[in-house]
């Protein structure tokens, strides 16, 4: 297996942490940002899965035969797409109560942002979704297969395959994006790096572990996305 | 008298201003083997794929032992299939393309033991012993754990022939199942689909460029041109002995390139 550049750059990373923690005061804002990580994370893993989740039926919906649910995703897409993930997180935390919403600021950056990641993957899986070769759904239609089987085991294991590097970069997108959480009372990653630069003025190692932090956990998706693909490969007997 | 198997009245296909098939009539038996020859672009797969359902038609009726498949009756009237009534009427109908078309993410065994489960409701561990059988019979059995891209054209579609056939159809429907393979692994091909015209008497309506295959095999020669039949009859008719202009055209043609 060709050696991915994650195996050379945590080692690296792990250096470069350990040439601050040693020869610097990075022992003084490490603590506030690890912190800031563990928000980042728990803000990302299920905003991704969610993400996931509403990409596939949006996605789907935007196909659907019957009128009504093709609209209904195809408005959800665009107003989604359309409108900034800070104006979504805004409207979610300080709007939606005026209506009489109330959510925490977890659950509105969660929202916020698989809602607007989503938006885009639905649109990743409807390219998908038709990029699978006619002759498949005519093999589904001579075959007779329900319209669920034909969906969950013959076009979307195949369109999923497809969809796997449009969705990496997608994820990493949201990943990136969650930088935005701050606005909605939160601190990530980011807003623990800038609270703490006010505090301690180290700008440029704060910074610099910072971008070294984001840099690796997408090296972390890509990795698994080339995992994915290679896994997927091997069976379909692509390469 | 025989029982009469499909029957196509007046069938009218048209793409657009383009009429591509126009008020076909044609009628094949039970068990009769059945094959059609013809130019490109004379509405040969256009009459395979509006018998599957896969076109609509413009026009005219397309019967399947004597019942409706694109219309059913309600109330005295015809009235537009439903879904039920397609699936129906699809049962009795089993399709081998000319690109294969098998699950690229599914073993040749899940190919074959997959559709019938989820399709017909058999048993898993039925469908996976007539599937393994099916396999035998196509001399694809020690390929079962393969995936289709692992296969040659030739044994890609001797498994679509086995995962159609696992599928228990009355008619089988063949649109130039070798047009896609190498010269070498034709014979692989059109040795098992012999076999199922002589030895289990299927009901068969095939499309194929290979003639003298069609001859071999044939009751009976369709020759199509323009979406009509210009000439039907026994291969020992319409090959050796067209009587029309434009099938003899057609077979020197044919015997040249070859
Ligand atoms: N989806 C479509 N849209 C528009 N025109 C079509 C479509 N499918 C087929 N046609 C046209 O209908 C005519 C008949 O096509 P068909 O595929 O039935 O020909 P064929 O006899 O099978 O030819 P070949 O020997 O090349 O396979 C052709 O002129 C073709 O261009
Ligand atoms: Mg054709």
């Amino acid at each position: 297996m060709q050696r991915s550049p994650i195996v050379v750059l945590v080692p690296i990373a792990f250096l470069v942490g350990l040439y601050f923690a040693v020869f610097s005061s990075v022992a003084e804002f490490l603590p506030a940002l690890l912190n800031g990580l563990t928000v980042t994370i728990k803000v990302a893993v299920p905003s991704v899965l969610l993400a996931y989740l509403i990409s596939v039926v949006a996605g789907l919906g935007r196909l659907a035969p019957i009128g009504p649910v093709r609209w209904a995703s195809a408005i959800y897409i665009e107003v989604f797409r359309g409108v900034s993930l800070l104006v979504i997180l805004f409207w979610l935390y300080f709007v939606l109560p005026e209506f009489g919403l109330t959510m925490s600021a977890y659950t509105a950056a969660l929202l916020g942002i698989s809602l607007n990641a989503g938006a885009y993957g639905a649109e990743i899986v409807r390219g998908a979704v038709q990029a699978v070769p006619k002759g498949q759904y005519e093999a589904c239609t001579t075959l007779n297969y329900p319209v669920w089987h034909k969906y969950t085991r013959i076009i979307l294991p195949q369109a999923l395959v497809i969809a796997v590097p449009a969705m990496t970069n997608m994820t990493i997108e949201l990943l990136k994006g969650t930088a935005l959480v701050s606005a909605v009372t939160l601190v990530d990653l980011t807003a623990a790096g800038v609270r703490q630069n006010q505090m301690t003025y180290r700008t440029v190692e704060i910074f610099s572990v910072l971008a070294l932090i984001y840099f690796c956990l997408a090296q972390v998706v890509r990795f698994s996305g080339v995992r994915i693909e290679q896994f997927f490969n091997r069976h379909l007997g692509a390469d | 008298m025989p029982n009469e198997k499909i029957r196509f009245e007046g069938v009218t296909k048209r793409y657009g201003a383009l009429t591509v098939l126009d008020k076909l009539d044609l009628s094949i038996n039970e068990g009769e083997v059945v094959t059609i020859i013809g130019p490109s672009g004379s509405g040969k797969t256009t009459v395979l794929r509006c018998l599957m359902t896969l076109e609509s038609i413009e026009d005219g009726v397309i019967r399947i032992d004597g019942e409706p498949l694109n219309m059913m009756e309600r109330d005295g009237t015809l009235v537009p299939a439903s879904t039920g009534h397609l699936r129906k009427m699809r049962r009795k109908l089993g399709m081998v393309f000319q690109s294969f078309n098998l699950f690229p993410h599914l073993t040749v065994l899940q190919n074959c033991a997959e559709p019938p489960v989820l399709a017909l409701g058999v048993k898993r561990d039925e469908a996976r012993k007539r599937a393994q059988e099916l396999l035998e019979m196509v001399g694809m059995s020690d390929k079962h754990a393969h995936y289709p891209a692992q296969l040659s054209g030739g044994q890609q579609q001797r498994v679509a022939i086995a995962r159609t056939l696992a599928m228990q159809p009355d008619i089988l429907v063949f649109d130039e199942p070798t047009s896609a393979l190498d010269p070498e692994t034709i014979e692989e091909v059109t040795s098992v689909i012999r076999a199922l015209a002589v030895k289990h008497s299927y009901t068969m309506l095939m499309v194929t460029h290979q003639i003298d295959f069609a001859h071999d095999i044939s009751d009976r020669i369709c020759f199509f041109d323009k979406g009509r039949i210009v000439e039907q009859g026994p291969p020992a008719a319409v090959i050796d002995a067209p009587s029309e202009a434009r099938t003899q055209q057609f077979l020197s043609k044919v015997a040249q390139a070859r």
